[in-house]
């Protein structure tokens, strides 16, 4: 599995970049797009609305099953990758560059210790 | 005579006219001016004047034209592509694919005449059936009182949940009681009944031992929860050991305990879901009770309530008046009506038929083989070198998977050329690549060796050359179909070949 160490992660298999002026950019692991197996269908959130740390976002459906994906951080919605509506095979093609959902505004960083470096979300990612 | 019309077989071309892998669609089989028959025209007649100029066709709609014998084998041969029970087995978890007796369908028959608005003296016997079936699943339930109206099982769902927030709403708690409670093996019409309704789902992780992790169920438990929706056994085919402990909770904080009757056929005869402390159960009669589904319905799913919420069922209800039976008035708090008349009564006779040709000791027979079944099943799945998810002693079905590296969804695909149904895949959610196999208690010893022998065999090929089963299946009227592109790109229009626009 690709899990790149410039990356934090979830437990429930998203990623999210440094912050860049207080916004991150969430989508799903590598090793998460496989499991799930061919995406044919993304359900975004609206630019504005508010989520709380771990509540569900967004949804994926694959061939096999729709997956909620969850806020890694709390934090109002900046942007949502609109081109997944035509292209929503990019989430298996390129998880980490054009498969990206959505960019937080991120409203409490305390929510960052939570999150895994790309060594303890691998182990996580092998028990599941 | 040439050398290629002497040879002794068809070409390929000549052949495929008659064969039912290739065979046309209904429209590509139509000749203008064909017909089955021809309606009497009589001499006058005039569709404008007897139906209203604005009723007619500007131009005649685009229905394809054959002959009846054309039309006769155009069914036939779909038909015979079908995959069905009668056919093989199809051991679908969650769904009990089981036989239905044709017994069922000549009796089901006998009624086919009646109508529902015929006066209630010339149709006693139709409700003095229905009234002996809403016994007899208040019996079986241990519920006080049932209704026959839902004709689905997430119909009944709905009609369950509607009539919880009935209650709590007569009791001045309708704005408090906010959340459902499902687990995450859930069946999905669960959380989706609670949020139609109108209800947040809030779920509940499933333990290391298989059942409801109970420490997280009483995290999740207040005052703001309208209902916990459950089954038992759950979808990991387990009993829920401490489900007397979960509904004395529930009932603590005012919330109703919900049973989803999809997997009734486990504990049949032998347990009761009113003993075990639900307030609600809405059953499938086209599951446990032999009612035939699989094609889409007409499916049926009474719902039965503890006497607390039974102001609130779906009318109406048919009621004994001492030797008369007679179909109940309006009920003033009922949550109304779930479906016209009586409900698909049809499959109220067959399900009645079932019970009464079983009996009390027939039904116990059948809970008990259907959970022998599964349990031999899953041994023998687990010498074969699968894996089983929560490996114990489970009820009517369970869940198992391939070893690493090796997809569920090749193995059903390689299961197909072996002329057998797979099992469900990739549910439940909670267990990774999943297989869920509930064999019932119609299938015999030598059909479940025999299941058994083709799993065997498709892990083997998959364990040796992985990039065989990518292949599968071959033997089928249609090869793999492209899923993503059936999904990303349906088309769900016929496109007429001279269709250029």
């Amino acid at each position: 599995m690709d899990t790149p160490d410039t990356l934090h992660y979830t437990r429930s298999h998203e990623w999210v970049t440094k912050p860049e002026n207080g916004i991150v950019t969430v989508g799903i692991t590598d090793f998460a797009q496989d499991q799930l197996g061919d995406v044919v269908f993304v359900e975004l959130p609206s630019v504005g609305a508010r989520f709380d740390a771990g509540s569900p976002a967004a949804v994926i459906e694959s061939v096999k099953t729709a997956s909620d994906i969850y806020a890694p951080l709390a934090g109002e919605i900046t942007a949502v990758n609109d081109a997944l509506d035509a292209e929503p095979e990019a989430i298996n093609s390129s998880p980490y560059e054009n498969g990206w959902l959505f960019k937080i505004r991120v409203a409490d960083p305390a929510g960052w210790e939570e999150l895994l470096d790309a060594g303890a979300y691998e182990a996580v990612a092998q028990e599941d | 005579m040439s050398a290629t019309s002497s040879s002794p077989l068809p070409s390929v071309a000549a052949s495929d006219r008659f064969r039912s892998d290739t065979f046309p669609l209904i429209f590509e089989r139509s000749s203008p001016g064909r017909r089955a028959a021809r309606p009497p025209v009589t001499e006058g007649d005039d569709m404008a004047s007897l139906l209203g100029a604005e009723h007619l066709r500007a131009e005649p709609p685009r229905l394809p034209e054959v002959a009846e014998l054309d039309l006769v084998r155009h069914y036939t041969q779909l038909a015979h592509r079908q995959f069905s029970i009668d056919g093989n087995v199809y051991p679908l978890g969650s769904c009990t694919m089981k036989y239905n007796p044709k017994l069922h369908e000549d009796v089901a028959e006998r009624f086919l005449d009646l109508h529902p608005y015929q006066d209630e003296d010339s149709v006693q016997g139709i409700l003095e059936l229905l009234c002996e079936l809403q016994t007899d699943l208040e019996e079986l339930t241990g519920m006080d009182e049932v209704s026959l109206q839902p004709a689905a099982g997430a119909h009944g769902e709905l009609a369950g949940i509607l009539m919880i927030r009935a209650f709590h709403m007569a009791n001045g708690e309708g704005e408090q009681r906010r959340v459902v409670i499902c687990p995450d093996g859930a069946h999905g019409t669960n959380p989706a009944t609670a949020a139609m309704a109108g209800y947040d789902v809030v779920e509940v992780p499933t333990g290391p031992d298989g059942e409801v992790d109970v420490e997280a169920f009483q995290a999740a438990l207040g005052p703001h929860v309208a209902a916990v929706m459950l089954t038992n056994p759950n979808t990991l085919g387990i009993f829920e050991t401490r489900i007397e402990e979960i509904a004395e909770r529930a009932h603590e904080v005012g919330a109703q305990l919900y049973y989803d009757g999809a997997n009734l056929n486990a504990i049949v005869g032998r347990a009761r879901p009113g003993d075990m402390g639900f307030d609600v159960v809405h059953l499938n009669l086209h599951k446990t009770f032999t009612t035939p589904h699989g094609g889409g319905g007409p499916g049926t799913g009474p719902v039965g309530v503890k006497s607390h919420l039974a102001p609130y069922l779906p009318a109406p209800r048919i009621l004994q008046e001492g030797e008369r039976f007679v179909v109940e008035g309006e009920r003033a708090s009922s949550i109304g009506r779930m479906r016209s008349f009586y409900g698909n009564v049809g499959n109220l006779v067959r399900a009645w038929a079932y019970i009464r040709r079983l009996g009390l000791e027939g039904l116990k027979r059948v809970s008990t083989i259907a959970v022998l079944n599964a349990n031999y099943l899953r041994v023998r799945m687990r010498e074969a070198g699968y894996e089983i998810a929560f490996d114990r002693v489970n009820m009517h079905e369970f869940v198992a998977r391939p070893p690493a590296g090796i997809r569920t969804l090749d193995i059903a695909k390689a299961m197909l050329d072996y002329g057998v149904h797979p099992m469900t895949v990739y549910f439940p959610l909670v267990v990774r690549e999943a297989m869920m196999v509930e064999p019932t208690e119609t299938e015999s010893l030598e059909t479940l060796d025999a299941y058994a022998a083709v799993l065997a065999e498709v892990l083997e090929t998959a364990q040796r050359d992985p990039a065989a089963l990518a292949e599968a299946p071959r033997l089928t009227p249609v090869r793999r179909l492209d899923e993503v592109a059936a999904a990303r790109r349906p088309v769900l229009r016929y496109a007429f070949v001279d269709a250029a626009d």
